[in-house]
C-alpha cells in the first residue's frame, strides 16, 4: 500500500547521507527528495494549488472534485492498464475504439437483446479479454511490433463498431450499470453534522476512515516487517508525516464528497484497481518480469522470464480495463455511440509518460500514470473553470506533456554523465 | 621493395583503466602483404583503429607517417582521403541497397545532387569485374552471400582510389571456396600495387599469402617476421603470439572430481543470419561435478554460440544433438527448461544480456531465481532483500545497498551481480563466458575464487574464456575450438599455451 501514499518523500539513508551529491536529488531541511520519482507528485500538489487560487477555490468545491473524479474515471482505467504496456516497453493505440467496440457490444447485449446486465457486463469483458488476446498474439507470438498491431486495431475495431451500432447511438442503459458509471452510494446510515461544513454522509465517511485506517496500518506491519530484517527504515517522525499526509488527503477527498452525494461508485472501483494493480507490479513474479523486460528484454529471455508470454498477458489485460472503461463510458452518457472513446488512448498514453514512465520502457508505476491523468484532468477542469477556450487547453496539456518527458531525458542524462 | 609506404612508431592509446596499446611499432613496405598476428584482446583491432582515424589524433601518442608525409587523421574520412580504407569484421553494407549504390554510399557519383545513375551502375560493373565478382550492380546486397558481400566491400575501398587496404578478419565468416578466391584477390590487388594489411587468426592463411607477420601481444609490438628472410612456421607465429607472462596469481585448489554431471554430444549448430553455415559443427564435451573445464578458442571459432545454443536454443537454427545430465539424455528446448535442469549461463556481454542496469542489485539478483523467493506469484520482498543482502556480503559486491542500481557498478562488481544471480537458482552446471573480461586484477582474482568455492560445492563449472594464462591456471581440463569443431581436449598437466594456441589456430583439414 506504500503505493498510494501521495507524499513520496525518501529519506537520504541509503546513501548515509554523505554521498556526494545525486543528480535529481534536492535537499530540504534535512530530507533528500529523489525528483526523478516524487517530482511528479509536487508538481500535481503545484497545480492544486495554482488553479485553486486562479479559481477562487471553486477546483476544490465538493461537486467539483466528484466531477473530476466522474469525468476521467475511464482514462484513468485505460492509464493503469497502459502503463504496464508501457513499462514492458510496448505501446497500445488502440484502447480508444476498444472502448467503443467494448461500449456498443454492452449496449446490443443489455438493451437490443435484453440480457441481464450482470452476465452482459461479464461477456462485454470476456470479449475486451479476446481482443486483447488478438492483438497480443500478432504481438507476442507473431513478432509485429505493437504500434503497428494496435494501429491497425484502431482502424479494425472502429470499424467494427460502427458494423455493430449501424452508424447511431444505442440506450438507454439499465439503471445499474448508469449508477456504477454515474451514480453514488447510497446514504446507508444517514447524515451527520460536521458543524460549519453542513451535513455530510455517514456511510462515506466510515469508509474513508477504514481506508486511512487500512493504509496506516499496513504501512505499519511493512515497515516492521523490513525493520525485522534489518533494513533501513525511515525514523518514526517521518513515517507519522507520511502517514499524516495521506490521511489528511483522503479525508479531504472523503468530507468532500460526503457533502455532495456521497462516494461516486466509480471511486470506489478505481481505489479497488489502483490497489490491487499496485500491488501486482510490486509484489508478484508477474509483475517484476514487466519490469525485467521492459528493462533489458534480451537479460530478461537469458533469465528465463517467458517473455511472449508475459506481453500476451498485458494485452489481454489491457483488452479487459478498455472494456471496463467501455462499460463506465456507454453507461455515464447512458448511449453506446459511434464517436465514443476517440483519441482515449492519447490521453491514457499522455498519463502514463506525465506519470513517470520511461520512452525506453522499464520504469513507471500504476500511481504514476493515475498522478498524471489526474495532472491531466486537473488542468482540464481548472482551465475551464476559468473559461480558457479549449485550443488553449490543449496547448498547455501537449506543453505538460512534453515538459514532462524532457524532465525524465534530462535527469537520466545527468545521472549518465556523473557515472 | 624497401621503401616503406606506413610508419607508425610509439603508439600508445589508453582507456579508462587499460592501456590497450604501449608503444607499438608498425612498418609496412610499399606493394606488400601484411599480416597482424595476436591473440583475442591484444590490440589489433585497436590498432587499426589508430591508423583509420576512428580514434582521433589526440586521443591517441605516437606518430603516423604514410607516403612520407605525417598524418593527423580527425576521422574516418581524413584517412579515406589519404587512401587508407578499412573493411571490418562485420560488415558495413547496407542490405536493402544495391550493391553500386553500397559501392558509391556516400561517394555518391551525381552531378548538382542528382544522382547519375548511368555512371554509377556503369562503374560499378567495372569494379565488380576488377574483384571478379559476377553479379549485376542493381542487385541488392541482401540478395547475395557473405562471400561475394566481402567483395563488394573491397571493391568499395578501390572506387576511393585505396592505397593501402586493411581487412580484419576477412575470412572469419567465409566458407573455404570463398576463402580461397579472396586470397587471390588479395594477390592481384597487391600486384596492382595495392598494400594490404590483413588481421588474421588462421594462420595457415597467414603463411600461404603473407609477404610480412607482425605480431602483437599485450598491447605491444612483439616482432615483425619476414616471409621471405626469416623461416617463418605457424609454430613460429605462436610461440610469439603467446608467451603472456603467467604472473596472474591464482587461489590455490585441491579438485574433488566425482561423477558426470553434463555431456554434450555431436553438438551441430547452424547461423540464423547465414544458411548453410555450421557454426557449431559436431561437438562434444562432458563436464564433472567438482571439475572446472576451460573452453579455449579465437574469436569466431563458436564459442560463445556453442553456449547459448545448449542454453535454451537462445542462438542458432536448425540445433541438433544430445545432451545429458547426470547420466541420463534431457531436452532443453528453453531458457525455462535449462534452469530447471540446474544450468545456469553467465552471459558474455554483462550489459547487453546479463543485467537490467536500470534496476538495483537485488532485483537482478533475483531475476533468475524469483519463483524460489515467492508463494503462489507473490514475491517476498523481505526475503529477496535478506538473499540479496547475503550475496552482497559473500561475494563482497562494492556498494552502499542492495538498493543501489546497477548500471553505476563497477564491471568487477556488475560480473559478481551476474553470478549471484546464477548461484541463487542453485545449478549444478554453471557456463560462465568469458567472466572476468573487462575487469580489474583485483576483481579477476576475487572472480577466481568464487568459481573456486563454486567447484569445491561440486558444481560443474565450463569456463569460456579469451585469457589463456586464465584458463591455464584454473581449469582441470581445457577443449579447443577451432572453427566450430573441438579440435582437442587437454588435461592440466599436459596443457601449455602454445600446444592450446596450435590447437585453437587448427583450420579444417
Amino acid at each position: 500500500m506504500s503505493s498510494i501514499t501521495p507524499a513520496d518523500v525518501q529519506v537520504g539513508a541509503m546513501g548515509d547521507g554523505g554521498s556526494p551529491r545525486q543528480p535529481g536529488r534536492v535537499s530540504l531541511g534535512g530530507l533528500s527528495i529523489n525528483l526523478r520519482s516524487s517530482g511528479i507528485y509536487i508538481a500535481f500538489a503545484l497545480i492544486i494549488v495554482l488553479f485553486s487560487v486562479l479559481t477562487d477555490g471553486a477546483l476544490l468545491q465538493p461537486q467539483n472534485i466528484s466531477n473530476i473524479i466522474v469525468q476521467n474515471s475511464y482514462v484513468l482505467i485505460l492509464a493503469i492498464g497502459m502503463i504496464l504496456v508501457i513499462i514492458a516497453g510496448h505501446i497500445d493505440l488502440s484502447v480508444g475504439s476498444v472502448v467503443a467496440v467494448t461500449g456498443a457490444l454492452a449496449a446490443v447485449l443489455m438493451v437490443n437483446m435484453g440480457m441481464p446486465w450482470p452476465l452482459a457486463l461479464l461477456v462485454t469483458i470476456i470479449a475486451g479479454g479476446v481482443i486483447g488476446a488478438w492483438q497480443g498474439y500478432w504481438i507476442a507470438y507473431f513478432g509485429i511490433p505493437a504500434f503497428i498491431v494496435t494501429l491497425a486495431g484502431m482502424l479494425l475495431f472502429r470499424a467494427l463498431t460502427l458494423t455493430v451500432l449501424g452508424n447511431q447511438g444505442i440506450g438507454p442503459f439499465p439503471d445499474q450499470v448508469r449508477t456504477l458509471a454515474n451514480g453514488f452510494t447510497d446514504g446507508y446510515l444517514g447524515n451527520v453534522g460536521l458543524g460549519p461544513l453542513g451535513g455530510a454522509d455517514l456511510f462515506s465517511l466510515l469508509i474513508g476512515l477504514i481506508a486511512i485506517a487500512g493504509m496506516v496500518v499496513a504501512q505499519w506491519r511493512t515497515r516492521n516487517a523490513r525493520k525485522g530484517y534489518g533494513q533501513s527504515v525511515e525514523p518514526v517522525a517521518l513515517f507519522a508525516l507520511k502517514m499524516a499526509a495521506g490521511a489528511a488527503l483522503i479525508l479531504f477527498v472523503v468530507v468532500q464528497l460526503a457533502r455532495f452525494k456521497n462516494l461516486p461508485w466509480v471511486l470506489v472501483l478505481l481505489a479497488v484497481l489502483v490497489l490491487g494493480y499496485s500491488l501486482m507490479a510490486n509484489r508478484t513474479v508477474f509483475g517484476r518480469q514487466i519490469y525485467a523486460i521492459g528493462g533489458n528484454l534480451q537479460a530478461a529471455v537469458m533469465s528465463g522470464v517467458k517473455v511472449k508470454s508475459v506481453v500476451f498477458w498485458i494485452f489481454v489485460n489491457m483488452g479487459v480495463l478498455s472494456a471496463i472503461a467501455g462499460v463506465i463510458f456507454a453507461g455515464r452518457l447512458n448511449q453506446a455511440g459511434p464517436t465514443a472513446g476517440n483519441s482515449f488512448e492519447l490521453d491514457a498514453i499522455a498519463a502514463a509518460f506525465i506519470g513517470g514512465a520511461a520512452v525506453q520502457g522499464g520504469v513507471g508505476k500504476v500511481v504514476g500514470a493515475i498522478t498524471g491523468g489526474l495532472i491531466m484532468a486537473v488542468i482540464n477542469n481548472g482551465m475551464s473553470l476559468i473559461g480558457s477556450p479549449s485550443e488553449r487547453v490543449m496547448l498547455v496539456k501537449g506543453a505538460v506533456l512534453l515538459a514532462a518527458v524532457a524532465f525524465d531525458v534530462w535527469t537520466k542524462r545527468r545521472a549518465g554523465a556523473s557515472r | 621493395m624497401t621503401e616503406h609506404i606506413l610508419r607508425m612508431s610509439g603508439i600508445t592509446k589508453t582507456f579508462p583503466g587499460v592501456k590497450a596499446l604501449q608503444d607499438v611499432n608498425l612498418s609496412v613496405r610499399r606493394g606488400e602483404i601484411h599480416a597482424i598476428c595476436g591473440e583475442n584482446g591484444a590490440g589489433k583491432s585497436t590498432l587499426m583503429k589508430v591508423l583509420s582515424g576512428v580514434y582521433p589524433h589526440g586521443e591517441y601518442e605516437g606518430e603516423i607517417t604514410f607516403e612520407g608525409r605525417r598524418c593527423e587523421f580527425g576521422g574516418i574520412r581524413d584517412s579515406e582521403h589519404a587512401g587508407i580504407v578499412i573493411i571490418h569484421q562485420e560488415l558495413a553494407l547496407s542490405p536493402q541497397l544495391s550493391i553500386a549504390e553500397n559501392i558509391f554510399l556516400g561517394n555518391e557519383r551525381a552531378k548538382r545532387g542528382v544522382i547519375d545513375w548511368n555512371r554509377t551502375n556503369y562503374e560499378a560493373g567495372e569494379l565488380t569485374k576488377r574483384v571478379g565478382l559476377r553479379e549485376n550492380p542493381t542487385t541488392l546486397i541482401s540478395d547475395i552471400g557473405v562471400g561475394k558481400q566481402q567483395l563488394v566491400e573491397i571493391a568499395k575501398a578501390l572506387s576511393k582510389e585505396v592505397k593501402l587496404l586493411i581487412l580484419d578478419e576477412p575470412t572469419a565468416a567465409l566458407n573455404d571456396d570463398d576463402s580461397a578466391h579472396l586470397l587471390d584477390l588479395l594477390r592481384g590487388l597487391r600486384d596492382e600495387g595495392i598494400t594490404c594489411v590483413i588481421i588474421s587468426h588462421k594462420l595457415n592463411e597467414v603463411i600461404a599469402i603473407a609477404d610480412a607477420v607482425t605480431i602483437i601481444r599485450d598491447g605491444r609490438t612483439i616482432e615483425t617476421l619476414d616471409m621471405a628472410g626469416d623461416d617463418v612456421t605457424e609454430d613460429r607465429i605462436i610461440s610469439g603470439m603467446v608467451g603472456r607472462a603467467l604472473d596472474n596469481r591464482f587461489p590455490e585448489r585441491e579438485p574433488a572430481i566425482g561423477e558426470e554431471a553434463f555431456r554434450i554430444e555431436d553438438w551441430t549448430v547452424y547461423s540464423p543470419s547465414q544458411p548453410g553455415r555450421k557454426v557449431v559443427d559436431g561437438a562434444s564435451l562432458r563436464l564433472r561435478r567438482g571439475e572446472i573445464v576451460g573452453l579455449a578458442g579465437l574469436m569466431g571459432a563458436g564459442r560463445t554460440e556453442l553456449a547459448m545454443s545448449v542454453f535454451g536454443r537462445t542462438y542458432g537454427t536448425h540445433i541438433s544433438g544430445r545432451i545429458f545430465k547426470d547420466g541420463k539424455p534431457i531436452e532443453i528446448r528453453t531458457v525455462q527448461d535449462a534452469i530447471k535442469h540446474g544450468i545456469a549461463y553467465a552471459t558474455e556481454d554483462r550489459k547487453r544480456y546479463g543485467l537490467n542496469l536500470i534496476e538495483d542489485i537485488k532485483r537482478n539478483v533475483s531475476a533468475a531465481g524469483l519463483r524460489g523467493l515467492s508463494r503462489r506469484g507473490w514475491v517476498n520482498e523481505n526475503e529477496e532483500f535478506r538473499v540479496a543482502e547475503q550475496f552482497r556480503k559473500s561475494m563482497n559486491i562494492k556498494a552502499p545497498g542492495v538498493n543501489s542500481v546497477v548500471g553505476k557498478l563497477s564491471g568487477g562488481n556488475q560480473q559478481k551481480v551476474v553470478l549471484s544471480k546464477w548461484i541463487l537458482t542453485e545449478p549444478d552446471v554453471l557456463i560462465l563466458d568469458e567472466p572476468t573480461r573487462g575487469i580489474d586484477v583485483g576483481a579477476k582474482y576475487e572472480i577466481y575464487t568464487i568459481i573456486n568455492r563454486l567447484a569445491d560445492q561440486g558444481k560443474a563449472v565450463l569456463m569460456i574464456s579469451s585469457e589463456l594464462p586464465e584458463l591455464l591456471g584454473l581449469c582441470d581440463r581445457i577443449y579447443t575450438l577451432s572453427e566450430g569443431r573441438v579440435t582437442g581436449e587437454v588435461p592440466r598437466g599436459e596443457a601449455t599455451q602454445e600446444r592450446l594456441m596450435y590447437l585453437m589456430t587448427k583450420g579444417q583439414e
